[in-house]
């Protein structure tokens, strides 16, 4: 009887230390990554090399993405500011839905699931199968060859990908609105233009695309860096990175957006 | 330096990405027009501006002419004080109005600009001294209420 309850609360109690102590060791390894960042930048190609795989790979996933919700935004849009008589305002609704809030996030969560998880299951598999060690052997540093420029290169294309599935959006927008259903082309812009502010809207996004340029790039190091070097560690690791980054990039966002709309 | 398909890449993701900067904030953003015209600052007092924002619009006529630059509280005469860019391109006399109005039913606040006959012309640092502040909605319902209070009940 008294196992049956001391049970679920030792796995419960496990879960939460062990929560806590992943917290510290992530902590840990973030400092170590920026403190082994030196090579990454001596030797930029290293750095480049990573961008083109985590971020000119993903243009096609993020470009035709932000088309879409750009003209579902469109269409979305219509239907309800038609009520009002005021569908001239679709391109404020589209361009600052996407500017604020939609371009920041969306693509942070496409790139965790598209270079995020890649990141982990590289990294992963190189410690199964010892790859990891055997540089260190070589008196290779795996932080500063392997992790850091990883992390630079997420870094780095976080903020380009977010503007681009913005602009791209606007673009999916305009196609919706204007071209297909026929609003009036000088309003869709000026209105847009009178509504969006570029410190306040275009540059705030760009802050929190950075932010999560960070965010998901340190945990998918993280956790391809800690699985466990079994098949099987690896992939949950993978796993585990695209469900902490998602979280971690929604609850971000809540934050910043806090910090940012002072309710002007 | 020997260059590689890698260079190439990377240099046509990173110009990509300032474009699509560049769209958002030319094209999509206030960035563009805005910063081209040339402006003088002039202030303007009001009781109440209402709801009034700075980078408002101020208008002549419908046309924006200018933008709302500043706004505080006068502590010395207890009303505020409005800074108004307006464009180089136009020139008002001095006896001009300025007041405070709303686009529409629910639209933004605006300052309205109606010329006077004055010779002389506003410059930069001038201040326009006849002004006509926001109608508030409850005095108004408040007056209303109380001019038919007051009338003669029908017999």
């Amino acid at each position: 009887m008294l196992d049956r309850i001391r049970r679920p609360l030792e796995r419960l109690g496990h879960n939460f230390i062990d929560g806590v102590w992943r917290i510290g060791v992530m902590a840990r390894f973030f400092g170590l990554v920026l403190a082994s960042s030196g090579t990454s930048f001596n030797r930029f190609r290293l750095v480049m090399r990573e961008v083109y795989f985590s971020g000119v790979l993903s243009l096609i996933i993020i470009i035709v993405s932000g088309l879409f919700v750009g003209m579902v935004l469109g269409l979305q849009g219509y239907e309800t500011l038609q009520k009002y008589g005021a569908t001239e305002s679709i391109g404020v609704l589209v361009a600052l839905s996407l500017v604020r809030e939609l371009g920041p996030v969306v693509a942070a969560l496409l790139f965790a699931s598209r270079a995020g998880s890649a990141i982990t299951a590289e990294i992963g598999l190189m410690k199964a199968t010892e790859q990891l060690t055997a540089m260190d052997m070589m008196a290779v540093s795996p932080m500063a060859r392997v992790i850091a420029p990883r992390f630079w290169a997420g870094v780095i294309s976080m903020p380009i990908l977010s503007m681009l599935f913005s602009a791209m959006g606007v673009f999916g927008g305009y196609i919706i609105g204007v071209v297909i259903i026929g609003v009036d082309n000088g309003a869709f812009w000026s209105q847009m233009q009178a509504a969006v502010d570029f410190r306040y809207d275009v540059l705030n996004g760009l802050v929190k695309a950075f932010a999560f340029g960070i965010a998901v790039t340190a945990i998918a190091t993280f956790e391809g860096y800690d699985a466990p070097p079994t098949a099987e560690g690896v992939s949950r690791a993978t796993t585990r990175t695209v469900v902490t980054s998602a979280l971690t990039i929604l609850a971000l966002d809540l934050v910043l957006t806090a910090f940012m709309l002072r309710g002007e | 330096m020997e260059r590689t398909t890698i260079d190439l890449w990377f240099g046509a993701f990173v110009a990509a990405g300032f474009a699509a900067l560049l769209v958002l904030a030319l094209k999509v953003g206030n960035l563009g027009a805005e910063r081209a015209a040339q402006t003088y600052r002039v202030e303007a007092r009001f009781d109440n501006i209402g709801g009034l924002k700075v980078r408002g619009p101020v208008r002549a006529s419908g046309v924006l002419v200018g933008r709302v630059a500043d706004i505080h509280f006068d502590n010395q005469r207890f009303q505020a004080n409005v800074t108004l860019a307006l464009d180089k391109r136009y020139q008002w006399p001095k006896d001009t109005t300025a007041s405070i109005l709303t686009s529409g039913l629910l639209g933004e606040t605006y300052v309205g600009l109606d010329a006077g006959g004055d010779e002389k012309k506003l410059a930069e640092g001038d201040r326009i001294s006849i002004t006509q502040s926001a109608v508030v909605l409850e005095k108004l319902i408040g007056q209303f209420l109380f001019s038919k209070a007051q009338e003669e009940p029908k017999k």
